[in-house]
C-alpha cells in the first residue's frame, strides 16, 4: 500500500491492496465491494496477487453469468493446466488521465460500445446485441478474424463498466474501465484493468500477434489513442505521409 | 514534389516523393516559401539522433502559404502565409494549456510515443522531420508540408515582413529567447553563452533584451565571435586561446557569470583530456553526448546562478560534476523551447525593429542545393552560420 497523505488521513475514498481480497470473501455488501473499486486509488492487479481477475469480477458481480468462473468450480481441463503450471492469463493494468473532460462524458462515450473501434486499433466493430450484450470483432493476421460475445457484468454510471466474454469465445477475456475524477482542475483518470487468457494452436498464435509480445504497450496505445480523441478530438498518426522510402 | 530526405548518417538527398496530404481534421497544407537547416539537423546528419529511417523528410524551420486546410481548421484561410513552430502542439492538453508546449500529451503518434517513453518515462510532443522517436512526422525542407492542429501553432505574418525576417520564429528565435529567459536575468547581471551559432547569437540579443548588463560568448570559430562582439555587442572568448573558466572568473571580479547559456549540446568540441575521453565513447555509443561545454557551465556559474540549456541533448552523459551544481546551489532549466508561448511577442519584437533575426543568414540555396547546405553548415565552410533553403 502507497503511503500518500490521503492514505495517512483514512480519507473514505480511498482503499488498499488488501480491500479486494476482503471484497471477495463476501463481508461486505455489493455497494461497498465495487464501491472500492470505482474509488481505489492503488494498483488492482497487486490487490488481487496474481488471482484472476476474471474471478474476482463475476465474485463481486454475484454471478449472474452462468460460467464456471463465477463459482469458483474449476474445469477438469482448467486444474490440469494450472497444477501443471500452464494457467497463461495475461493480466495487464494501465491508466491515463484526460484532461478538461469530466468522467460523465467519457463514460458515454465508452459505454457506446461501437465507439471502441475509433481508438482501438485491432477491432474491427463491435455491436451491442441487448443492453448488457455485445459481439466482438477484432482483425487477426493474414486477414483472420477473432470474435466473442461479451456480457457487461456491471454497470455503474459515470464510473465504472466491468465485462467478462462468454462461453465460447475465441479468446477469453474480461475486465473493467473506471472513469474517476483527477484532484481539481486535472481532468479525470481512466483506468482499464483486463486480463485474456490466450487459446492454443494457430488462433491462439493469431490471437498472440494480434496483442504484441507486449500486451501492456498495446493497452497502453490505446488508452493513448482514446485521450487523443477525447482531448484533441483526432488521433495522431503520420500514416500516408511522404517520404524517400516510396 | 521535392524533398530533402534523410538516408544515412552523412547522406541527405534531394528526391521525389508524393505531395503531403490532409491525414486529420486539424490539418493544413502549406507550400513552404522558406525553411532552414538547423544546428539539431546537424545531429541527425551526423548520426547521433537513432530511431531515423533512410527516406525521412527533414526540417522542423519552416514558413509559407496555406494551400489546402481540414474540416476542423477554423482560423486559418487558403493564402495566409504563415510560420510554423517546430513542436507540434495539441493545444488542449494539460501540457498545451499551461504554456508548456514543446511538452504537448497528444502529438506524438501511439505507434512513436512507446518507443520515447521506454527512453524518457513520458512522451513529449513530436518534433517535424526529427526522427521516430519524436513522431516520424515529414518535415519541412520540401516544397509542401504537412502542418497537424493548424489552428494551434502556425502564426500569421503581416505584409511587408520578409520571409528573411520572420522565419526564424519557427525554432532559434524563440529559443534563443527562451534560453535567456530561463538566466530570470536581473539588474546587473553578467551572462555567459557557450556557442555563437545561430541559437547563441540570438540568446545574447535577447539577454541584452531582457536587461543584461553584459554579455560573454564563447567559440572557437573566429567569424562567429566576430558577429557575437560586432553585431550583438557581446565580450568573446575564443575557447582554443583561453580557459574559458579563469577567463570568466577574471572578467567578472571573481565572481563568476551570475548565468550560463549552454547553445551548443550534445556535440560540443572539448579541448585535451576529456575532449578525448568523450569523443572516444560517443564514437562507440558508451554515451550519446559530448558535455564539455556544460561541465564548463556548471564550473564556471558563480554561487546560486542558473545555468540555462538551449542546446540539444537525447541520452546519456558522463562526467557532469553534479558536485559544483549541488553544493554551489545552481539553477538548471532546459528543455525544447515552448515556441507556441513566444511566437506574438516576438513577432511584435520583429515588427517594431528591435530583432531583425536575418543578420544570422549567410547562405540562401535553393532546396536542390540541401547537400551542399548540410556540408557547408556542418563544417563551417566558407563562414557558414545560418543556411536558408528556398523550395
Amino acid at each position: 500500500m502507497e503511503l500518500t497523505p490521503a492514505n495517512r488521513d483514512n480519507r473514505p475514498n480511498q482503499y488498499s491492496n488488501n480491500d479486494l481480497q476482503q471484497e471477495n470473501s463476501g463481508k461486505l455488501g455489493d455497494a461497498e465491494r465495487w464501491g472500492s473499486l470505482i474509488t481505489g486509488g492503488a494498483l488492482v492487479l497487486m490487490g488481487l496477487r496474481k488471482r484472476s481477475l476474471r474471478g474476482t469480477l463475476l465474485a463481486l458481480a454475484g454471478g449472474g453469468l452462468a460460467y464456471h468462473g463465477a463459482t469458483g468450480q474449476k474445469s477438469l481441463k482448467d486444474t490440469v493446466s494450472e497444477a501443471a503450471g500452464l494457467e497463461k492469463n495475461i493480466q495487464v493494468e494501465k491508466t491515463v488521465t484526460i484532461f478538461n473532460r469530466s468522467p460523465e462524458e467519457l463514460y458515454q462515450f465508452w459505454r457506446n460500445l461501437e465507439n471502441l473501434p475509433s481508438f482501438m486499433k485491432h477491432l474491427k466493430s463491435v455491436r451491442a446485441i441487448d443492453k448488457t450484450r455485445s459481439h466482438w470483432i477484432a482483425n487477426a493476421p493474414l486477414g483472420e478474424n477473432v470474435e466473442w460475445d461479451a456480457e457487461i457484468i456491471e454497470d455503474r454510471e459515470n464510473q465504472l463498466i466491468a465485462w467478462a466474454s462468454v462461453e465460447g469465445a475465441d479468446i477469453e477475456n474480461s475486465g473493467f474501465v473506471r472513469f474517476k475524477p483527477a484532484p481539481p482542475g486535472r481532468g479525470t483518470e481512466v483506468k482499464v484493468v483486463m486480463e485474456y487468457n490466450p487459446p492454443g494452436g494457430r488462433l491462439g498464435a493469431a490471437i498472440a500477434k494480434l496483442f504484441g509480445e507486449e500486451p501492456e504497450q498495446q493497452i497502453g496505445d490505446e488508452l493513448r489513442r482514446f485521450k487523443m480523441l477525447m482531448e484533441a478530438g483526432e488521433i495522431a498518426t503520420t500514416e500516408g505521409q511522404p517520404s524517400g522510402r516510396q | 514534389m521535392k524533398a530533402v530526405c534523410w538516408h544515412r548518417a552523412n547522406e541527405v538527398r534531394v528526391e521525389t516523393v508524393s505531395d503531403p496530404k490532409i491525414l486529420n481534421p486539424r490539418d493544413a497544407i502549406l507550400k513552404v516559401t522558406a525553411t532552414t537547416i538547423c544546428g539539431s539537423d546537424l545531429h541527425l546528419y551526423d548520426g547521433y539522433i537513432p530511431t531515423m529511417k533512410a527516406g525521412d523528410v527533414l526540417g522542423h524551420e519552416f514558413m509559407g502559404e496555406v494551400t489546402e486546410i481540414g474540416r476542423e481548421v477554423k482560423q486559418l484561410k487558403l493564402g495566409d502565409r504563415v510560420v510554423v513552430p517546430f513542436p507540434i502542439s495539441c493545444g488542449h492538453c494539460f501540457f498545451c494549456q499551461r504554456d508548456l508546449w514543446s511538452l504537448c500529451d497528444n502529438s506524438n503518434p501511439s505507434s512513436s510515443a512507446w518507443m520515447i517513453e521506454k527512453l524518457y518515462g513520458y512522451s513529449p510532443a513530436a518534433i517535424y522531420g526529427y526522427s521516430h522517436l519524436f513522431g516520424g512526422y515529414a518535415g519541412g525542407q520540401a516544397e509542401y508540408a504537412r502542418v497537424p492542429f493548424a489552428d494551434v501553432g502556425p502564426v500569421k505574418i503581416p505584409d511587408g515582413l520578409t520571409d528573411d525576417r520572420v522565419m526564424f520564429l519557427s525554432d532559434i528565435l524563440p529559443t534563443g529567447y527562451m534560453a535567456a529567459e530561463n538566466c530570470n536575468i536581473q539588474r546587473g547581471d553578467i551572462v555567459a553563452v557557450w556557442g555563437c551559432g545561430p541559437v547563441g547569437q540570438l540568446a545574447i540579443q535577447s539577454a541584452f533584451l531582457l536587461g543584461a548588463e553584459r554579455v560573454i560568448a564563447i567559440d572557437r570559430v573566429p567569424e562567429r565571435l566576430q558577429l557575437a562582439r560586432e553585431y550583438c555587442g557581446a565580450e568573446t572568448l575564443n575557447f582554443e586561446e583561453i580557459d574559458p573558466g579563469e577567463a570568466l572568473k577574471e572578467m567578472t571580479g571573481g565572481r563568476g557569470p551570475d548565468a550560463c547559456i549552454d547553445a551548443v549540446g550534445l556535440e560540443s568540441h572539448g579541448i585535451g583530456l576529456e575532449g578525448f575521453y568523450d569523443k572516444v565513447k560517443q564514437a562507440v555509443r558508451l554515451e550519446t553526448g559530448r558535455p564539455e561545454v556544460l561541465r564548463q557551465a556548471i564550473v564556471a556559474c558563480r554561487k546560486g546562478g542558473t545555468v540555462s540549456l538551449a542546446g540539444v541533448y537525447g541520452g546519456f552523459l558522463d562526467k557532469i560534476p553534479m558536485g559544483a551544481a549541488f553544493n554551489k546551489g545552481l539553477t538548471l532549466k532546459m528543455g525544447q523551447t515552448h515556441v507556441h508561448k513566444y511566437l506574438r511577442p516576438l513577432l511584435d519584437y520583429i515588427q517594431n525593429g528591435e530583432i531583425d533575426p536575418s543578420f544570422i543568414i549567410t547562405h540562401h540555396l535553393p532546396l536542390e542545393d540541401a547537400p551542399h547546405g548540410y556540408d557547408i553548415f556542418k563544417h563551417k565552410k566558407d563562414n557558414c552560420i545560418k543556411v536558408v533553403l528556398k523550395p
